[in-house]
């Protein structure tokens, strides 16, 4: 096969350490990948905490002058952007990354240089978008950017120019991981998993990864658009051309809604594998769950005009939207029931892992239904733009998908490293967190119905809005303190390491198979699919009676699965055969030529010129070099 | 029931699930994706169809029969394609090497008619800044024309590689896949050249606001 193949002149030397920055540097395992995204993603969210602490306590009294206005549009746009594009989301890329090819039986994902690139990118990108707090510039248009009000008529200087290109390069970012993630669940699968035996977490990775391949693209748009019109002086989102501000919105919201479906189906993959394993029960009407998932990414698409009922697009619009975001209630309602289902009369273990999944239950739940009270029209020209959404979506994102997050933390944290974190801490940890978040949304819902609005840096005095804001901002440093006790406990759990066996909480997937820390080829054995919760059933023979009543579903499969396997090893040559990809920098310099472009479009073209010779070099390099080189 | 048992063994290299190359399926996966950012382009040039205050106007400047010409040329470097990988499939190599150049030298061709548009249109008096016309007209078709661009530049690399011989009938898949995005490219055309040229050739200025001088 490497007959006459093409080569390109190495520069440096194919990296083959294990360890030391060249060892991440040149990584192309989902593991080591994985893990740089949880701690990216974790020191971003820190930082996106930071600042909104600093909002906090700037709004915990009445004409407070500890920030003014400008910084503190900087803050609540830093925030959100933040939180959304450099916390929830590749904080949900690092589960991804860790757990699908444990999940599904594979030694990698489908392309990992691939991966490897996306993980380079996501971190420029965000180092860009953030490189306006250097020079005192920082992005201060909301996360959502809306123009013109974003456009450089009214927000001239780098600001909104560093939020579109970091924005850009991130888009690129997700779109290399969600096509990765599709191809690996798709195609790699153990023989015997077919796509209904798969767990429902690996499920909502697939179709979060669909939206993301979908929706990025209609993101980069709205970017590119906001970005000529802001370098080049084109007139999409100008008024006084004849561009209209509301096709901002449109495109936006258009991205902007199955984002928001991005962030919570991973936090619902990862409850939905929490709670079975701590009730010791089935999940309840798992096809119901996995459907449901389906359903949602794609009604997710028809309810974007719902974030524009104030915008005046006429009865008929509206009441179709509407209608849309009522019935998308629907699907999440059948997954809020199928998990209280799989606790039902089940054998309930309270640990950290699971009270965080069953307050996922219940404050998603809240924030769910104040979304369904916005959206009712009527109702919604009521809400918008007061605390009442600030508090809605804190209680999907902060409630749902963080607590959802923290939930497979703590959950697969033995897996990840090979030993607990510490069970007090951690409880201690989850009701600082639960109380702290309750304390600091749950106020807002009648500041925002008594009409406080959002995005305002103070508030008079007479309004009477002091004690509920003073709430909340103990809440906020509460929630804060939580996390710092996270943090401790890692430190602590570290310092006095309590060993993880391979299956510490009795799992029920094929993650827990294989030893804690997995080794880096995954799984000694590809292993064979039979059942649905292969793992467990194989463990606990005795209970497969009590699930499958009649019996040709499974004998239909074993003989075929048993087979196939025979043939895997015939391809492979037997476990012997083992072989990863070898390691690679071209990823990362690819990478540094897509940011040195980002880089350009802020400073001059000249930039943009000098990033082309990287950019090849990664690309051609990439494309002639051998997965493996021969040995 | 398990698809995996059902795989053929006419595939050496890798075994997936489904049977269907991961290569292949990525490349399907990302025109999906590359489908949703031309359908957004596309969706506003037609939102900001006769929205444009000042001139020139689509009717003023848009050559219906110079870019039939050029679609034509473009609609003929995917049958070039379809040809290049039948002579590569069946190993023979200097037919397969000439219908790849062909393609790059089509697309080619298709790029300096666009070229030569964009210098009269900006000679006309419209650039991207003129007015909402010239806006997503030239963003639209850029970026179009940027996909072509890359479909080129990866055609002459193939063609290099077929002539060298690293390019065979064994990986002919290489040169699918390339297929795959070029095609969607083409087809991506034909939307471009009938939402804009055929659909918008009449929008003519309002009375009295003429200003392109035949």
């Amino acid at each position: 096969m490497t007959t006459n193949a093409l080569t390109f002149p190495r520069f440096f030397p194919r990296p083959q350490s294990e360890t030391g920055i060249w060892g991440w540097i040149g990584t192309v395992d989902h593991k080591r990948i994985g893990t740089l995204y949880g701690i990216t993603s974790f020191l971003w969210f820190l930082v996106a905490g930071v600042e909104a602490l600093l909002i906090r306590v700037q709004l915990a009294s009445a004409e407070n002058t500890f920030i003014g206005p400008e910084f503190y549009n900087q803050l609540f746009t830093m925030h959100g952007t933040t939180m959304v594009f450099l916390v929830i989301m590749p904080l949900s890329a690092a589960f991804f990354n860790w757990l699908i090819p444990l999940q599904i039986g594979a030694r990698d994902v489908a392309f990992p240089r691939l991966n490897a690139l996306s993980y380079w990118v996501f971190l420029f990108g965000s180092l860009i978008m953030n490189a306006g707090w250097i020079t005192g510039d920082a992005p201060n248009g909301g996360w959502f950017g809306y123009a013109p009000n974003s456009g450089v008529t009214f927000n001239p200087g780098l600001g909104m120019t560093y939020w579109v290109v970091g924005l850009n390069i991130l888009g690129v970012a997700s779109i290399a991981a969600g096509l990765n993630f599709i191809i690996t669940i798709i195609n790699m699968r153990a023989p015997g998993m077919s796509m209904f035996k798969m767990p429902v977490f690996t499920w909502m990775t697939l179709v979060t990864s669909v939206l993301l391949v979908l929706a990025m693209p209609i993101l980069a748009v709205a970017g590119i658009q906001l970005q000529t019109d802001r370098v080049y002086g084109t007139h999409f989102f100008n008024s006084l051309a004849g561009g209209d501000p509301v096709m901002w919105q449109h495109i936006f919201w258009l991205f902007g809604h199955p984002e928001v479906y991005i962030l919570i189906l991973p936090a619902m993959g990862i409850v939905s594998e929490v709670l079975p394993t701590f009730s010791r029960k089935p999940l309840f009407g798992y096809a119901f769950v996995v459907f449901a998932g389906i359903v949602i990414g794609f009604m997710g698409w028809f309810v974007w005009s719902h974030h524009m009922f104030t915008v005046g697009l006429g009865p008929a619009a509206n009441t179709a939207f509407a209608m849309s975001t009522m019935l998308i209630a629907v699907p999440t309602g059948v997954k809020i029931f199928n998990w209280i289902g799989t606790m039902w009369r089940g054998n309930i273990q309270l640990n950290t892992a699971m009270l965080f999944s069953i307050s996922f239950i219940a404050m998603f739940t809240i924030g769910g239904l104040s979304g369904v009270m916005h959206a009712s029209p009527p109702t919604d020209s009521q809400q918008q733009d007061t605390y009442f959404i600030v508090a809605h979506f804190h209680y999907v994102l902060v409630g749902g998908a963080l607590l959802g997050i923290f939930s497979g933390i703590y959950f697969w944290w033995p897996k990840f490293t090979g030993w607990f974190l510490n069970e007090k801490l951690g409880i201690a940890n989850w009701a600082l967190m639960l109380i702290g978040m309750n304390l600091q949304f749950g106020p807002q819902h009648w500041l925002g119905m008594d009409g406080m609005p959002r995005r305002i840096y103070t508030y008079a005095e007479n309004m009477g809005w002091e004690g509920s804001n003073l709430a909340a901002s103990i809440g906020g440093f509460i929630l804060g303190f939580g996390i710092l006790l996270f943090m401790i406990n890692i430190v602590y759990s570290r310092m006095n390491k309590k060993i993880a066996p391979a299956d510490p909480w009795d799992g029920r997937t094929l993650e827990w198979s294989t030893s804690s820390p997995p080794p880096v080829h995954d799984f000694d054995e590809i292993p064979v699919v039979v059942y649905r919760d292969d793992f467990w059933f194989k463990k606990h023979p005795e209970t497969i009676s009590e699930y499958y009543h009649n019996d040709h579903d499974v004998e239909d499969i074993a003989p075929s699965a048993t087979q196939t396997a025979e043939e895997h090893e015939d391809d492979h040559g037997g476990h012997e055969g083992i072989h990863l990809p070898d390691k690679s920098y071209y990823p990362f310099i690819l990478g540094v030529g897509i940011a040195i472009f980002g880089i350009g479009f802020l400073t001059n073209t000249y930039v943009i010129a000098a990033g082309v010779p990287i950019f090849l070099w990664g690309m051609l390099g990439w494309s002639m070099e051998p997965v493996n080189d021969p040995t | 029931m398990t698809q995996a048992a059902t795989t053929e063994h006419h595939t050496p290299v890798e075994h997936t699930t489904t049977g269907l190359n991961n290569r292949k399926l990525l490349m399907w996966a990302f025109l999906g994706s590359d489908v949703m950012f031309f359908g957004a382009f596309i969706a506003t040039y037609l939102v900001y169809r006769g929205k444009s205050l000042v001139g020139p106007y689509p009717s003023e400047v848009l050559n219906i029969p110079i870019t039939t010409v050029s679609t034509f040329v473009l609609l003929m470097s995917s049958l070039a394609m379809v040809l290049a990988l039948h002579y590569v499939k069946e190993g023979e190599k200097n037919k397969g090497t000439l219908w790849i150049l062909v393609v790059v030298v089509l697309g080619t061709i298709f790029m300096g008619f666009q070229f030569v548009e964009f210098r009269e249109f900006a000679h006309l008096g419209l650039t991207p800044r003129t007015n909402i016309f010239g806006t997503t007209f030239f963003i639209l078709t850029g970026i179009h024309g940027a996909h072509v661009t890359i479909g080129v530049i990866w055609m002459a690399f193939l063609a290099y590689s077929s002539n060298s011989g690293a390019l065979r009938s064994d990986n002919a898949l290489d040169l699918e896949i390339a297929g795959l995005y070029w095609h969607f490219v083409d087809i991506v055309w034909i939307v471009i050249f009938t939402v804009i040229y055929l659909i918008s050739a009449n929008d003519a200025p309002p009375p009295g606001m003429e200003s392109v001088i035949h």
